[in-house]
């Protein structure tokens, strides 16, 4: 992350410096900034809401047993994690929100899985194996249909606007298998 | 058709969740009430905490976009990948995309409303498969990571574009499969 955040500023000077706007530079890492306090903030209404319900789901031993249910896919994936581990239904719960494309409550999904897998880390501050194993399944992107991507072919009047729905499939398929065995292959080397 | 059903099933997949969690939980003897609001207190300190993470990636990114340094790097590679079969419109997306979801939504938009192109032509619809196989990895990374402090990410990086690449590749085999 060290060297991305530093080549993307250092690419950006060039470019300016190149078109001889440079002041485009400061403009656009302020209207960055304030964009990521706009989305942090828009976040605040719909993780309350979720993280209320899931607490709920917890004390009513929901969640243990959607984890206990899960077991069977979750073992093997995630051998640091202790059977009827709360992270198991965190997860759980986010990829099956991410398939049904229901976005605003896979994010608190997802944010509480972090959380639950942040309680079996031994080095805060690193990613655990399972930590960047969850983050790999979450950037392969496993909606199961693209509702965005429909909707916006259909308002341009696509003649087909859901053609795309199985090759969508088929590529994320490729894409999610990608990056389980990248994170896995690289656990032992990147420590 | 499709729309119709998805949207219907996750309407109501969503109903019964906001309903019934609390109804199971007040069948179960939990105080729901008190609970929940115990529970939503974490919802504002969570978003607090990935504020800075998004302000790196996001001001990095914008002052890269905004000086002109995607469009750069855009035209440099294009001769290079248009031979490979990806058309020159649907390149920006696929760069866009690991950053920004609504910056790549919003060029995808521009090659369905582009003369000559649309949704249906073969641009179109490359364009739609990559913006369904691929995610905001900075984002996502940045989100996930931020709300627990981690700041050294491992392999997240390298698994998580590794996905995109490969989302982007299996959209150019696909598409050339079905529509070449």
């Amino acid at each position: 992350m060290n060297l991305v955040f530093v080549l993307l500023l250092v690419a950006a000077l060039v470019a300016g410096a190149i078109k001889g706007d440079v002041r485009a530079v400061g403009q656009g890492a302020f209207d960055g900034a304030a964009q990521a306090v706009t989305l942090s903030i828009g976040l605040v209404g719909v993780m309350a809401l979720w993280l209320g319900l899931l607490r709920i789901a917890e004390k009513a031993g929901l969640v243990e047993k959607i984890a206990r249910a899960a077991r069977p896919i979750f073992r093997p994936l995630f051998p640091g994690v202790p059977d009827g581990h709360p992270a198991i239904s965190a997860m759980l719960l986010n990829i099956a929100a991410n398939m049904l494309g229901l976005g605003n409550a896979a994010t608190p999904f997802g944010i509480k899985a972090m959380e639950e897998l942040e309680k079996l880390n031994p080095t805060p501050g690193t990613a655990t194996n399972a930590q960047v194993l969850f983050l790999a399944i979450n950037t392969a992107s496993i909606q199961l249909v693209p509702t965005t991507v429909i909707a916006l072919r259909a308002s341009a009047h696509s003649s087909d606007a859901a053609v795309i729905l199985l090759p969508t499939l088929g590529a994320t398929a490729c894409a999610l298998v990608m990056a389980i065995t990248v994170a896995k292959l690289l656990e032992r080397v990147w420590k | 058709m499709i729309k119709l059903v998805v949207e219907t099933a996750s309407g109501w997949i969503l109903a019964l969740l906001i309903v019934g969690i609390p109804l199971y939980g007040l069948l179960k003897g939990v105080k729901v009430y008190e609970v929940f609001v115990e529970g939503a207190k974490e919802g504002f300190s969570v978003a607090l905490r990935i504020i800075p993470f998004l302000v790196a990636i996001l001001a990095a990114v914008g002052a890269f976009r905004s000086a002109g340094a995607m469009d750069a790097l855009a035209s440099v590679l294009a001769p290079l990948t248009t031979r490979i079969g990806l058309p020159p419109e649907v390149l920006p997306i696929a760069l866009v995309r690991p950053f920004s979801g609504s910056g790549s939504l919003g060029l995808l938009g521009n090659v369905f409303a582009t003369p000559g192109l649309g949704p249906d032509s073969y641009a179109g619809r490359l364009g739609s498969i990559l913006q369904g196989s691929t995610e905001t990895t900075f984002y996502v990374l940045s989100v996930y990571c931020g709300s627990v402090g981690i700041v050294r990410y491992r392999h997240a990086l390298a698994a998580g574009l590794a996905a995109d690449a490969t989302g982007l590749a299996a959209s150019m085999v696909i598409a050339r499969l079905l529509w070449g």
